[in-house]
């Protein structure tokens, strides 16, 4: 492997995490987003559901490329990844019961998560194998991250705990709103103020540089 | 440079492809298959998944069954057929798996000594944002609540799901009167035993737990009644006392 090639999967790879973060940067992927993020453990399960989902289906359309006709190449990224979607959706179900529950429809709907059809779309279906691995975890794992800040924000300050774990003792008394879906709007409103201003300071920055 | 580029974006614009005609039947084809192999992945999933989603489910159950019931060690499980209740044991086969519902189940609960404690009595009904599925323990002496779990809710969060999480309105289950009717009253008003004390802002998930509670009570009140309690006894080989997870799913 010549140093040009890791440096290219490293950089599919990291691309997602901060330069393009689907959430963040992108704007997608609002529904789970949104709806599910009123606490950190949730956050996690549907990063990391839309995670397998994500890299599964993109090794599947990457290696499939040259066999699926374009006419009906859309079709056939829906029945890959809702195939993958099931399959997250009966695993939760037999090995992480409650967690299911809580996420309830919002598994199912990984399915229509934009996220993962633009991947295949933009990505998978121009690549191979091994690149399309590195940019769907990449992108998989910033969406991930993404729903963690929100669903940490959310949980904090909503619950006053952490993971489940009680932070503030009993005298905190929990902004409710924070998980109610209103909470949802605060915290992706703020995290994508920062996150710009955080990127305009940056970019100003360097065209004071050059 | 600028005229370089240019003639290399118009040599790129000239060499789109004509995408070629591809014949229905390869699309046909080619999508039967996708959709046969995402088939199989998927039944193959369900298959192996589905004992151990079915056993959580029981599991769950039990648990639920050993919370509401005080002390209950072992339980058996009872019908409901025609207004009558009859016996895990005496229920026929095949009746069983047409009445799968199980709304149509109460389960009898024995302590150590093998003496009746109760009923545990599943109930579902819509509460603010959908069906809250509880289960509660009964005791039919006395005609009191003795234990209230939620199995399955969707209330608001921070508010209405307080009705499993708050645990001032989890004591008004200690021993709930229900006779003649359980009242809603506000917190801190609770004057006689067959008061709840709702939750203040989430008056409809507190009285839709109080509205599934005397429905069910009308309900399950006569066929308990009628039932001779004495010839139930608890189980003695079969699986469901409370070490015993693994046959639970074998006896269902």
């Amino acid at each position: 492997m010549s140093e040009k090639e890791t440096d290219k999967k490293a950089q599919e790879f990291l691309k997602g995490l901060w330069k393009e973060n689907p959430v963040f940067v992108a704007v997608l992927g609002m529904c789970p987003a949104l709806a599910v993020t009123n606490s950190a453990i949730n956050s996690l399960a549907m990063g990391l559901a839309t995670t397998f989902v994500l890299v599964c289906s993109s090794i599947l359309v990457s290696s499939l490329r040259k066999v699926i006709p374009k006419q009906v190449r859309i079709t056939a990224y829906v029945i890959i990844i809702a195939t993958f979607v099931t399959v997250v959706d009966f695993a939760l179900a037999a090995f992480t019961p409650s967690i299911q529950k809580e996420l309830g429809a919002f598994v199912a709907l990984i399915v229509v998560n934009c996220l993962i059809l633009g991947r295949q779309e933009a990505f998978a279906s121009k690549n191979g194998v091994v690149l399309s691995i590195f940019d769907a975890a990449g992108m998989s794992l910033g969406f991930t991250f993404a729903l963690l800040c929100i669903g940490v924000i959310r949980e904090v300050i909503g619950s006053g705990s952490l993971f489940d774990f009680p932070l503030f003792g009993a005298g905190y008394e929990p902004w409710v709103v924070m998980i109610l879906p209103p909470g949802g709007f605060f915290a992706l409103g703020f995290l994508l103020f920062g996150f710009n201003w955080y990127a305009g300071r940056k970019r100003k920055k360097e065209l004071v540089k050059a | 440079m600028n005229e370089n580029e240019e003639i290399e974006e118009k040599k790129e614009a000239t060499v789109i492809p004509v995408e070629p005609e591809v014949s229905s039947f390869k699309l046909i084809f080619s999508l039967g298959l996708a959709g046969l192999i995402s088939g199989i992945i998927i039944v193959g999933s369900y298959l192996y998944t589905l004992p151990i989603i079915e056993k959580n489910k029981a599991e769950a159950q039990r648990t639920a069954i050993f919370k509401v019931l005080e002390g209950c060690t072992s339980f058996v499980t009872l019908h409901l057929i025609d207004g009558k209740l009859v016996e895990d044991d005496n229920f026929p086969k095949v009746k069983k798996e047409a009445i799968t519902k199980e709304e149509h189940e109460v389960f009898a609960g024995f302590d150590a000594d093998g003496k009746l404690i109760g009923f545990a009595i599943p109930a579902a009904e819509p509460g603010f944002q959908d069906i809250i599925g509880t289960i509660f323990g009964y005791d039919v002496v006395n005609q009191t609540i003795i234990g209230f779990e939620v199995l399955e809710s969707k209330e608001t969060p921070g508010l209405g799901d307080k009705i499993f999480k708050d645990a001032d309105f989890a004591l008004n289950f200690k021993s709930l009167a229900t006779i003649p009717e359980i009242l809603p009253v506000k917190k801190g008003a609770k004057k006689s035993p067959n008061q709840i004390e709702t939750i203040t802002g989430a008056t409809i998930s507190s009285k839709a737990v109080i509205r599934i509670l005397n429905n069910a009570i009308k309900l399950w009140q006569e066929p308990i009644n009628k039932f001779d309690k004495s010839l139930l006894k608890p189980p003695t080989t079969k699986g469901n006392t409370e070490n015993s997870a693994d046959k639970i799913s074998e006896n269902e």
